[in-house]
Formats: structure tokens, C-alpha cells, sequence
């Protein structure tokens, strides 16, 4: 098997440069005995959005969680630059809003973050604009729609101001217009210098948010390439595969 | 919470107080109305809070013992005598008595109607092995129905048959035999206060066997030093009293007197 | 079954006539049981949370007990409490039996395991969806229970209910502790047992439907107050 213990060296970014992105190395974890993640390596880019692809089963939410410091792993670890620690937020594929309106599920968030109270109306202004949610602020969160439940969930993960933002298949059960809306806060997002990984299925939204893409198989990472060297020319043969759609599992 | 719990106690008013008395008290008492007519005048003449707890003669004689009440109004004379030999009591007095009937379906399935004593007519509910329905709570009215039985019938060994222990107090006991048309024995005043009759008559009454006493016993405060002995004292002694024995017979009920006092 | 049209319009005079006894009776009553089930409240509600949220030893046998106490018979509540409040029990110096206080203290060991056991059992639920999301928005133990007590209040105050209910309907211990003294301890159900021994079938029915159209009110007026703060836009 000459792919296995194979390790793909981050290109192009210098070493140095990549140093100070976030590094997962070597990460094992298993449940009843299968190792879903297996020796997990990849460094990504410390600016910008990082896509994490790979087919159902790779690996991919697993990998946020641990990156996330919900998971611990047997093995391994995950380095990222002191700006980073401690301020990691996650959303989930499905994620949970609280039994309030939308405005009391960002307040709540920006009372967990120890906002104080003096700031928390312009944070709560700026994080309603930021996901385009003025106008909805007093509906019950679970009344909310596909997309502005989803933007919800990410300017919620924004209370605490993190430096990596994690966001798992945020569009996967959303319509165009609602994916649309949720790429261009990610976009927003990232531009502001908060560090996004994202995990997609979809190759368009890669192409259009991404600027590298990290592609993980059976718990391990196969290459780390820049867009769009990755969608027209991947470096794996799991990852053509996975491109021309051979790969279901 | 420790507020809280202070205003609970404070908003409830302890037994100990000068005037209240409890009673530990058998159940047709109350349940044929004695208390509401009488109370209210004790109260007035006395300027004491009386409380009473209805309960079976057995069980009050007990909670009396644990020192949970003042003094007892009950019918088991026996009992009573052993209560205050054993120091729980001061004084045992007769406060007043009526009877004891044998109640059972109006067809008298038993034939014990014409029966000349209650002997007698509870040997043939025995011998037909017609339905009885025993209190089978150790009240006084129980204690009474085993003594009646004792030498008729073995009902220990017939209990589960057509001997049926309700475990209950006279009132639910009524309540099963106008159920399932059984025979049993009330004490009049309960029974003329009972309303659920069905098909139930009285079918026995006037031995002198069923007579039925009552008897009041303040609780004794060297056994119980926690007593309202003064208060209990009053009410006691306002019972035997001419105004309190013509209350008692002052109390009818469909133009019948329940109680007749028999206080010396 | 002539009694049932009896009850119905001996309930319906004893309302209508407003009678200062039955009137003393349902005050007692709702006096006794409200304050049992707040007592209870505050009891099983943290006990509950603590439950489904915190782990340390002995938590499993914990919830087994809580749960299994929640079957307990009225009776047995009250023979105990009786036992403790006795004047030659451990509590005898209070003074507490046959007063409202020990028909509350009754009912609140009564009703405390039920509301524990179903705030659980809520909290548990919820807690197991929000533990994640609450954990990436920095939320301590005591911030995570606050925000799953405030997020399940209305699942809460049907575990409240539950428990009213049954301090309202329970004969046994409020019987017991409190002696069904007239004017002092009765309440509703012992005086249905009362009027029941005495054979006052359609009265005792008939009291029996006030106490319905009693829990009928309460449940109204909190399912009412539901509506109003939850607003009808809620899933």
C-alpha cells in the first residue's frame, strides 16, 4: 500500500509562514475499537478560509470537534498560534438554537462571553448586521428558516470573538439563495481576520470562498492544496477519485 | 428558605397552646355528628379551641400513648381501664353510651331477625355463610364484634370467606356492606347518621350484650408532660356536667338521640 | 346511577352558595399544596438539574432513588412524618402535628421526588442537545444549568403541575399528620373522605368536582400564562 504513512507537506506555503497557521499532527481516535481518525496530519494557512473536503465517513466533523477541544484524542495533537488558543468557535451541520427569539439567543451568547454589559447592545447591533438579521431579531430562533438559522448560529459563534472559526456543511439543507447568503458572511467573516475552516461537499462554494482545501480519506489528510490547483489538478489519487465523483465512501 | 420555613412554623399554630385541646377520639362521634352540635357550645362556655382527631378507638389510644393528643373519647371499657393502669391516663369516666345493632340486607338471608339474643343471631349469619363485613381495624366497635363472636364461630379461620375484614373505618364498613349485602355490626348512632344505606336494615338489636359505652380519659401529664392537662381537665369535666350531658342528649338526628349520657 | 346527578348538583350549590366552609376548605387546601409544591420546587428543581447535568459518584443509584421514591405510596409519606413530628418523636418539641405545617412538610417529601424525577428527565433531554453548543460558547457548569432552567421553564412548570396534582389529590398523608380537624387541617380530599364515611356519597362526589374544576383552574391559568409569555409563534 504505498499511499500509507504518506505525508503531505503543505505547498506552497514557506514553512515558516505555515508555522504560525494552525497544525494538526498525528491525531488518533477511536470509537469501539475503529480508528475514525487515523494519524490525522495537515497545516493550514493561518488567514483566510480553509475548505476541509473529503466523502461521508473521512473523518471531517470528528477533526473539528478535536480541533474545537470537544473530542480528545488518543493520540496526537493540535497546535495553533497563541492568538488562537482558547478562542475557537465552532458551528455545528445541525446547529442548536436556544428556546428564545433570535435577539435573546445573541445575548445570551454575548453574556456566555462575558461581554460586559455596557457593550453588549453594539456587539448585539454589529453581530444582527453582520448576519443581516435586524429585521428578525424578535422571532423565536426555532421559527427561523434554513439560511437565517444558520447565519444565526454563526454570528452567535462570533460572541466570543474567536480567531478560528470552525463551520461544518453550513449550506448543506439550505436553497441557493440561503447557501449565497451564508457564503458571503463566511467571506465577511475571514476578511475581517478571523481565521474560517470550513467543511464543504460543495466544489462550487470551494472555488468561490476557499483559498486552499485540506482533503481528508479513512481519517487521514491526502493533500493540502491551493484553490483551484486542487479542483483542476489534485495531487491524491483519493481526491481525483472523490472529484469525479468514484469515491461514495 | 430559612425564612421561609420560619413563617410556616409561625403561621401555624402549635398544640401546645393554653387553649387548644386535642382529642383523640373514635370515629362515630364524628362521623354521626355529635361534635358539630356539641362543640361549638363547649367552646363558648370554655373559651378553649377543641380539635378532634376521629380516628378507630385503637389507633387513638395509641397516637394518646405517643402523647399525640390530649385526651381520648372512646368505646373499649377494657382498654381503656389497661390505659389508665398503665400511667397513660388519670382517670377513666363514663360519658355516655347507646347500642350496638346488627345491620344486614332488608331479605335477611341469615334469618336472624327473630333470633333471641345476639349470640344467637350471629351463629346463624356463621351457620348460612352469609356475607359479614367485619370492621377489622381494631377500633372499639371490633373489639366488641370479636367478643361477640368469641364462642360463636371461629371468624379468624373464616376470614377470606364469607367473613370479610374491611380494614376500614364504620362509615367505609357501611359503605362495603350496603355493596356487596353483607351483615355488620355499627354502632347506632353512625348507622342513623349513614346515609349510603342501599338495601340495609337493622335486623338485631336490644340485647343487652350490644351495649355500648363511652368513655373519657384526659392524658396524663406525668406520662406526657407535654399536655394541655388544664385545658383537657375543662373539657372532661364540662362533658360529665349537667350542661354538658344535656348537650349529648340534646343531640337527635331524624328525631332520634344518638348518644344517652350515663355520667355519675 | 342517581348519585352522579345528585353530586353534580350538590357541587354546583356548594359553588353557587358560596358556603364559608367549603370556601375555608379550598383555601386550605391551595394554601397547603401551593406551599408544599414550591417547597418541592425548590428542592427537586435543583436536584433534578444536578441530576442531568452533573456527573460524580453515586449519581446512578441517585436518580434509581429519586425515581423510585416517586412511587410512593401517600400513606407511608405520612405514617413517617407522623413518626418524626410525634411529641415522642424526633421533631415532637416543634408542636407540629395536626397543623397545616405537617400536612405541608408531608406533602412536600411527597411531591418533591416527582418534580426531581421529571425536571430530570427534561433537563436531561435538553441537556444532552445544548451541551455541546453551550461548552463552544463558554459556558460554566452553573451558566449551563441556568441557561437549560430558563430554556425548559415551561417543560418545568409542567413538572410543577404533576406534582400539584398529586399534593391535591393525595388523601393519605394529609389525613395522617394532619387529623382532618375541622376549621384547622381539613381539606379537600378529607373531607371527601369524611363525608364518604359518612355515607354522603353525593356530597363527597360533589366536593370531589370542586376539586376538579380546581385543578381544571390552575391548569387553565398556567397553560393561559403559557401562551402569553411563550407566544404563539413557538415550536
Amino acid at each position: 500500500m504505498p499511499e500509507r504513512g504518506r505525508r503531505i507537506i503543505p505547498f506552497p506555503l514557506p514553512p515558516a509562514l505555515a508555522a504560525t497557521g494552525l497544525q494538526v499532527e498525528g491525531i488518533r481516535l477511536e470509537r469501539e475499537g475503529n480508528a475514525l481518525l487515523d494519524g490525522t496530519d495537515l497545516a493550514l494557512s493561518p488567514h483566510g478560509i480553509s475548505a476541509l473536503m473529503g466523502p461521508n465517513g473521512a473523518g471531517k466533523t470528528l477533526l473539528l470537534r478535536v480541533i474545537a477541544g470537544l473530542e480528545t484524542p488518543e493520540a496526537g495533537e493540535v497546535r495553533m498560534p497563541a492568538h488562537m488558543r482558547g478562542r475557537v468557535g465552532l458551528v455545528f451541520q445541525r446547529p442548536v438554537l436556544l428556546r428564545r427569539s433570535l435577539r435573546g439567543n445573541l445575548t445570551h451568547a454575548l453574556r456566555l462571553a462575558r461581554v460586559p454589559r455596557q457593550d453588549r447592545n453594539d456587539r448585539l447591533a454589529e453581530l444582527l448586521e453582520l448576519g443581516q438579521l435586524d429585521r428578525i431579531a424578535d422571532r423565536p430562533a426555532r421559527r427561523l428558516s434554513g439560511g437565517e438559522a444558520q447565519r444565526l448560529a454563526i454570528v452567535r459563534a462570533l460572541a466570543r470573538r474567536p480567531a478560528l472559526l470552525l463551520v461544518d456543511e453550513p449550506t448543506a439543507h439550505l436553497d441557493p439563495r440561503g447557501a449565497q447568503a451564508v457564503e458571503a458572511l463566511l467571506g465577511r467573516i475571514a476578511r475581517d481576520g478571523t481565521k474560517v475552516v470550513l467543511v464543504s461537499h460543495d466544489t462550487g462554494q470551494v472555488s468561490r470562498i476557499a483559498a486552499e482545501v485540506a482533503f481528508l480519506h479513512r481519517g487521514r489528510c491526502r493533500e493540502v492544496t491551493p484553490m483551484p490547483a486542487f479542483l483542476s489538478a489534485p495531487q491524491s489519487a483519493e481526491a481525483r477519485a472523490y472529484l469525479e465523483g468514484s469515491i461514495l465512501l | 428558605m430559612k425564612r421561609l420555613l420560619l413563617a410556616l412554623f409561625l403561621a401555624t399554630p402549635a398544640m401546645a397552646q393554653d387553649n387548644v385541646v386535642l382529642v383523640q377520639s373514635t370515629t362515630s362521634t364524628q362521623n354521626s355528628g355529635l361534635y358539630d352540635a356539641i362543640l361549638p357550645i363547649a367552646e363558648e362556655a370554655l373559651g378553649l379551641d377543641i380539635r378532634v382527631v376521629a380516628v378507630g378507638t385503637g389507633q387513638a389510644l395509641q397516637n394518646a400513648e405517643r402523647c399525640d393528643g390530649d385526651m381520648l373519647i372512646v368505646h373499649a371499657r377494657d382498654a381503656e381501664i389497661a390505659f389508665v393502669a398503665a400511667g397513660f391516663g388519670t382517670e377513666r369516666q363514663d360519658l355516655m353510651y347507646n347500642d350496638f345493632v346488627i345491620v344486614g340486607p332488608a331479605t335477611d338471608p341469615a334469618g336472624i331477625a327473630d333470633a333471641p339474643d345476639a349470640a344467637t343471631a350471629l351463629g346463624a349469619i356463621a351457620a348460612a355463610a352469609a356475607p359479614f363485613a367485619s370492621r377489622g381495624d381494631d377500633s372499639g366497635t371490633h373489639r366488641k364484634e370479636l367478643s361477640l363472636w368469641d364462642g360463636v364461630a371461629d371468624v379468624a379461620a373464616a376470614s377470606g370467606t364469607w367473613y370479610r375484614e374491611t380494614g376500614s373505618g364504620m362509615g367505609a364498613t357501611l359503605n362495603v356492606a350496603a355493596g356487596m349485602g353483607a351483615y355488620t355490626l355499627t354502632d347506632r348512632a353512625t348507622w342513623l347518621a349513614f346515609e349510603n344505606r342501599g338495601d340495609l336494615a337493622i335486623l338485631f338489636q336490644g340485647d343487652p350484650e350490644l351495649f355500648n359505652q363511652y368513655g373519657v380519659i384526659p392524658v396524663d401529664p406525668e406520662h406526657c408532660p407535654n399536655v394541655n392537662i388544664n385545658g383537657a381537665q375543662a373539657f372532661t369535666d364540662w362533658l360529665v356536667s349537667e350542661a354538658g350531658q344535656q348537650a349529648i342528649a340534646d343531640y337527635t338526628l331524624g328525631g332520634e338521640q344518638l348518644f344517652f349520657p350515663n355520667a355519675n | 346511577m342517581p348519585e352522579i346527578g345528585d353530586s353534580i348538583l350538590t357541587a354546583l350549590g356548594l359553588i353557587v352558595s358560596g358556603d364559608p366552609d367549603l370556601i375555608e376548605i379550598v383555601l386550605l387546601s391551595l394554601r397547603v399544596s401551593l406551599t408544599a409544591v414550591a417547597l418541592a420546587a425548590m428542592i427537586g428543581v435543583p436536584l433534578g438539574a444536578a441530576l442531568a447535568v452533573l456527573r460524580f459518584p453515586g449519581r446512578g443509584a441517585l436518580v434509581l432513588l429519586v425515581n423510585a421514591l416517586m412511587g410512593l405510596p401517600p400513606v407511608v409519606v405520612g405514617l413517617f412524618v407522623y413518626l418524626c413530628l410525634s411529641a415522642t418523636g424526633p421533631f415532637g418539641v416543634f408542636g407540629l402535628l395536626y397543623t397545616p405545617g405537617a400536612m405541608i412538610i408531608a406533602q412536600t417529601i411527597l411531591v418533591a421526588p416527582i418534580i426531581a424525577a421529571l425536571s430530570r428527565a427534561t433537563l436531561a433531554e435538553m441537556a444532552a442537545e445544548y451541551d455541546d453548543t453551550l461548552r463552544m460558547l463558554g459556558a460554566s457548569p452553573t451558566e449551563t444549568i441556568a441557561t437549560l432552567l430558563w430554556d425548559a421553564r415551561f417543560a418545568l412548570v409542567t413538572a410543577l403541575l404533576a406534582g400539584l396534582g398529586r399534593a391535591l389529590a393525595e388523601v393519605g398523608a394529609v389525613m395522617l399528620v394532619g387529623g382532618n380537624i375541622d376549621h384547622v387541617t381539613r381539606v379537600m380530599t378529607t373531607a371527601i373522605a369524611l363525608e364518604t364515611s359518612r355515607g354522603a356519597l353525593p356530597m363527597a362526589l360533589g366536593l370531589g368536582m370542586v376539586l376538579l374544576l380546581l385543578t381544571l383552574i390552575l391548569n387553565a391559568a398556567v397553560i393561559g400564562l403559557r401562551a402569553r409569555f411563550e407566544g404563539p409563534a413557538h415550536a
